[in-house]
This record gives C-alpha cells, structure tokens and sequence, in this order.
C-alpha cells in the first residue's frame, strides 16, 4: 500500500485527497485536487505539495540502514554486478574534461572489461556530445549530457532551454536538467514547474532527468515534494544529484525518491525511472541500491530502462569485484583503466 | 576491596586503527609451558583484503616521504619500543635476561635499519658508464604493498623482516606468528605511537593457511616475504599464487635472527629505474 492509496473515498488514479495539520489533528479532505489541476496556479501547487504527507525521518534512515545489510553472495552478486554494470550511467563532468577523454570513456561505456556487459549510457557536459555520438554510433549506448547551467542551474530560462535544444541537436538521447533550488526553497514551485515544462518541451524525442539535488533540498520532505513536483512536471527520470556536492545520493534520499515513482505510476498509471548519482563508489553501494529498488519500487525498476546509477569511479571496482567472482583472487586496480 | 584488573584485548591493526576481526572470530593463545595467555583475533581474508586496501592508500605518501623522515620515524619506533622494554620481556616469557636481550636486539635492529633508510640508495643504485652522450642513473625504487609472513620468533624476527621492508618506503601487511602473536599487536601499539602513518604496517593475527594464499594471490600485492612459513605445501601454493602477477617472493629460510642482517632483505623488495638523460649536446 502506498502512503496515497486505502484512504476513504478516493478512487485510485482519479484524484487525491490531501491531509492538512490544524492544531494536533489531522483533518482529511479539506482540499481535493486533481493531479491534472495541480499546477493551475502557485497556490494550488504549494497546497498539493505541502498536502503530502511527510516522511518520518528516523524510520526512513533506519529503514535505508536495514535494507542495507542484505547479504549478497555468489551467483546473486554475480548477477547482481552485471545488472549493476548495465545500469550505469558512465560520466565525466570536469572541467578538464577533453574530447580524447571522452572518446576513451566511450571506448570503456562499449567494453567494460573481460565479458562484463555494456554500460546504459555515457553522461558528458553538452560540448562533447558530438564526441560520444560519433564514438558510440551503433553501439545502442545512449548519450546523456547535462544541461540547463548545470550544476547551480543559475540562468535565465532562454539560456537552459537553448543549451537543451543545442545538446539534443548534437546527439543527446538523455538531457540530465537541474532544478532551480533557490526558487523551490523559496516556495516559488511553479516556477521550478515551468521551467520544467519549457526544458521538457524543448528536449524533443530525448528523455528527460530532472536533477533534484537533494544535499541542497536540506529535508526529506522536500525531496518528495521535489520528486512529486518534477514528476507531474513531466520528467522521464528523477535524479539525486549532480555529484558536485556532498551528501549525494544517500540510502535514504534514494528510497524516497523510489517510494515517490512508485505511488506516482500507482496514482498515473505513468511510471518514472530514477537515478541516484553521486557517492556511489563501491559495489557494496551499488548492491544496496538495487536491494532498495526491488523491496521499495518492485522489480519493473530492476533494469537499465528505469534505474540508473550516475557514476565514475563505481564501474572499475565492479569489473573488480567480478574479476574477484571469476577468478577466485582479489584483483588491483593497476589492472584496470584509469579514469 | 580488591581491585579489579582491566585486561587487554588482543586485536588486529589495519590502517592505523585497532579494529577486530571482521569474522568475529578468536583463538586461545596459550605460553611455551601451555598456560593461557590471552585470546588472540583470528583474521579472516576479508580483513586480509582490508588491510591490502589500508597499505595501499597508505603507499603514495610513504613511500614520497624524503628517507631521511623515514629514518627519523623509524628511530623513533626504536624510542618508543625502548620505553616499554619491560613489558615486552614480560610478554615474550622465558628467562627474564634472556628476554630483556631480545628486545634489546629488536630495538638496536630498528636502529640499525634507521640508518639504512638515507644510504641504501648510494648502495643499491648508481651512475652507470655508458657508450654514449648520456648521464645514466639507476635508483632504487619502493615496490609497492609487501606481504608478509613474519617467522614465529614473535619480536625480534617480526622487527627483522618489517624494519628492512617499510625504511625502503614499502608498506605492508603482515600475518604475525600464529602461536605467538601477542608481542606482535603490543609492537602495533609501538607503532600507532611513534608518527608512522597508519596503513605503512598492517599486522594480522591468525592462521596462515588460512591468511596467506589470498595475499598471496592479491593482485594488489606486489611482494611476498614467506619468512615464517613452515609447511612446503603452502609455500609451493603460495609461490604459484604469486607468480600471476609477478610479484618478488623471498621463500623461507631459516634464519638466526641475531647474525648481522646485511642489505639483502630490503634490496629485495626494490625496484631499480634507470633513467638516461642526454648530455653535452
């Protein structure tokens, strides 16, 4: 049962019906509001947003901890590293990023290492798009770049949406958009809506990944109104995090967002992939996000479609986390390519 | 009232911490005449493999370190360990003399080895003549992460295969004597207190069958000390083991610890690099 469904009265997928806090008691149904009038003004949307129930904190972090002790061994992790492999999201976003750079990472997106599969896709900055499509043509590896003044997302609307339709025209697949923090915090979500809307329109036939930043959203609750707000904006992916700051892609903020695209394709029909990125560097890690996906959103997220993990430096340790399942010995990383 | 003592927990050291097994696991720990002495931690691979990761991250900034700091560091786990003579004689057991002069011997071994750091380059490497317009040097280089599994006598041969492999700038890990392993967590305490950064000497206590042929195979290791391996069969498996990655292994020998120790042990865990480089044009 999601935190939506089994309250009195409401048909699934036809509306919602929001608890408001007055005084100690919850008072059901003042507001109902249909998910398509959601966005009719600023009022409507903060009312939805904040009639969200909220997550209890203690229990998510507990709950996030506890599902992070599964133990996965053998030909469980084995199958594990290689679902684990085919869901990453290869990226480099420095500065010092170059075309021979992108080029060699392609190269490695393609052929991890021994018979590891190919990764979902290469993230790169919108410049060297044109690099990874010429790189990875008819490799079936989609191509992925960030966009809208990533990371601080600090720009003028015309600015995100001309460097999205710039990023497309080059070969972009995937447009990994952040949002604007400053408006969401300051309680503008429409504004945050919008240009949402305006990004998504001008992404095309590209899927959308709407970067929520969640080491900025500062509490759980807003990472549910931000994945709810990106969501009914119209993103194809929610995402944690650009990776440019600390704390990413934490357990809990992950589960969250998964509850969040469950309850949303429970109240839709529409269902949305998720991406967490950022601080995701062992395999240990990766395995406890797919535990996370399978016991919070269901096995339909358990492939490359609808979760991705934003990585660098995880795919070298899980080519050596199964070279370790392979060949019975701890292998070193001078062993495999730098990155 | 009588008061009650606090005894110590015997535990491993990876990367400058005190951590115990992973496994959970603990062995009896029993003195020459079969009294018990202390439980011991029984290290699994996965602390093995640990431990490989601590001496690695440890690598880049101990092996940069100029010799002489390495030096100076080693002269002061000499200090430290001279400051605590007593209780290592009482750990070692046997007659109190005799047991005084192994530390003693353990403590003039790391000076000894203190001194080597800043000079085993003049010895080792050199400007070779060659038939050409060059300056041609070879230097010794550290290895890298050595492994290594210290001989049963529990102080003075552990103080004699780790002092020649760390003053080099190697770091490593090392599987303590299996019967006699308490001396050589009491060191780690000698070490955690004397500036050598945590990660240069990882120490394990536990079975070296056990231990061995995953360090051993360990890709990530790039030396093998078989000091204190007694069983052939293990050290045939483990020379096989290391040989995938080429790693430098010296076999066991049976070696009198109190002989002067020579160069040889911290050549061999060094790489030479030879640069030449144009002149007079």
């Amino acid at each position: 049962m999601t935190y939506l469904e089994g309250r009195a009265g409401v048909p699934k997928g036809a509306g919602l019906e929001v608890g408001v806090l007055v005084g100690d008691a919850v008072q059901v149904s003042t507001v109902t509001t249909s998910l398509a009038d959601v966005a009719s003004s600023d009022a409507a949307l903060r009312a939805f947003l904040h009639g969200l129930p909220g997550v209890d904190r203690v229990g998510a972090d507990q709950r996030a901890a506890m599902l992070g002790t599964r133990s996965i061994k053998t030909t469980a992790k084995a199958q594990a590293i290689d679902l684990a492999i085919s869901m990453v999201d290869l990226t480099t976003l420095e500065g010092a990023d170059t075309a021979g750079k992108v080029r060699a990472m392609c190269a490695k997106a393609v052929r991890p290492g021994g018979e590891a599969p190919s990764v979902a896709a290469v993230c790169v900055y919108p410049d060297l798009v044109a690099v990874a499509a010429e790189a990875l043509t008819g490799t079936g590896i989609k191509i992925a770049s960030v966009a809208t003044a990533f990371p601080s997302g600090r720009s003028s609307l015309d600015v995100k949406v001309a460097e999205t339709a710039q990023a497309v025209a080059s070969g972009a697949d995937e447009i990994d958009m952040v949002i604007d923090r400053g408006a969401f915090l300051s309680g503008h979500y429409l504004k945050v809506y919008e240009e949402i809307v305006a990004v998504k329109a001008a992404c095309g036939p590209a899927h959308l990944k709407v970067i929520l930043e969640t080491g900025e959203l500062s509490t759980y609750d807003n990472v549910r109104r931000a994945s709810w707000l990106a969501m009914l904006a119209g993103a194809d992916f929610i995402k944690t995090s650009t990776g440019k700051v600390s704390p990413a892609a934490t357990p809990p903020v992950t589960m969250i967002m998964l509850e969040a695209v469950r309850d949303f394709r429970a109240a839709t029909g529409r269902q949305v992939g998720v991406k967490p990125a950022g601080g995701i560097r062992t395999t240990k890690d990766a395995i406890k996000n797919l535990v996370l996906v399978n016991e919070t959103a269901g096995d339909d997220w358990l492939s490359p479609e609808w979760f991705r993990l934003g990585a660098s430096s995880l795919l070298n340790d899980l080519l050596m986390q199964r070279e370790k399942l392979t060949t019975g010995r701890y292998a070193g990383p001078d062993h495999f390519t730098l990155d | 009232m009588s008061r009650l003592s606090v005894r110590k927990t015997y535990k491993l050291y990876i990367g400058g911490a005190f951590p115990r097994s992973e496994s959970g696991r603990s062995y009896p720990v029993t003195s020459a005449k079969g009294e018990f002495l202390a439980n011991a931690s029984l290290a699994s691979r996965k602390d093995a493999r640990d431990a490989v990761v601590a001496a690695r991250k440890a690598f880049a900034g101990w092996s940069g370190a100029t010799p002489y700091n390495r030096g100076q560091i080693l002269y002061r786990v000499a200090e430290m360990l001279e400051g605590r003579r007593a209780q290592f004689a009482d750990e070692l057991g046997g007659g109190k003399r005799a047991a005084l002069e192994r530390v003693d011997a353990a403590i003039d071994r790391l000076v000894w080895y203190a001194g080597w750091s800043d000079k085993v380059a003049a010895v080792l490497g050199a400007a070779n003549p060659v038939a050409g317009p060059y300056l041609n040097l070879s230097t010794p280089e550290p290895g890298g992460v050595i492994a290594i599994v210290a001989p049963a006598d529990p102080l003075l041969g552990l103080v004699s295969v780790v002092a020649p492999a760390i003053v080099t700038g190697n770091t490593c890990v090392v599987v303590a004597s299996e019967s006699a392993p308490l001396p050589a967590i009491t060191f780690s305490e000698v070490l955690a207190t004397s500036d050598l950064p945590g990660g240069v000497v990882n120490v394990l206590t536990g079975r070296q069958a056990e231990l061995a042929p995953w360090l051993a195979a360990h890709m990530d290791v790039n030396g093998l000390d078989l000091t204190g391996v007694a069983d052939a069969d293990l050290t045939l498996t483990c020379e096989q083991a290391a040989a995938e990655n080429l790693k430098r292994v010296t076999r066991p020998v049976d070696e009198d610890w109190t002989a002067d120790p020579g160069v040889g042990r911290m050549a061999r865990f060094l790489e030479t690099k030879t640069v030449w480089h144009p002149i007079g044009v």
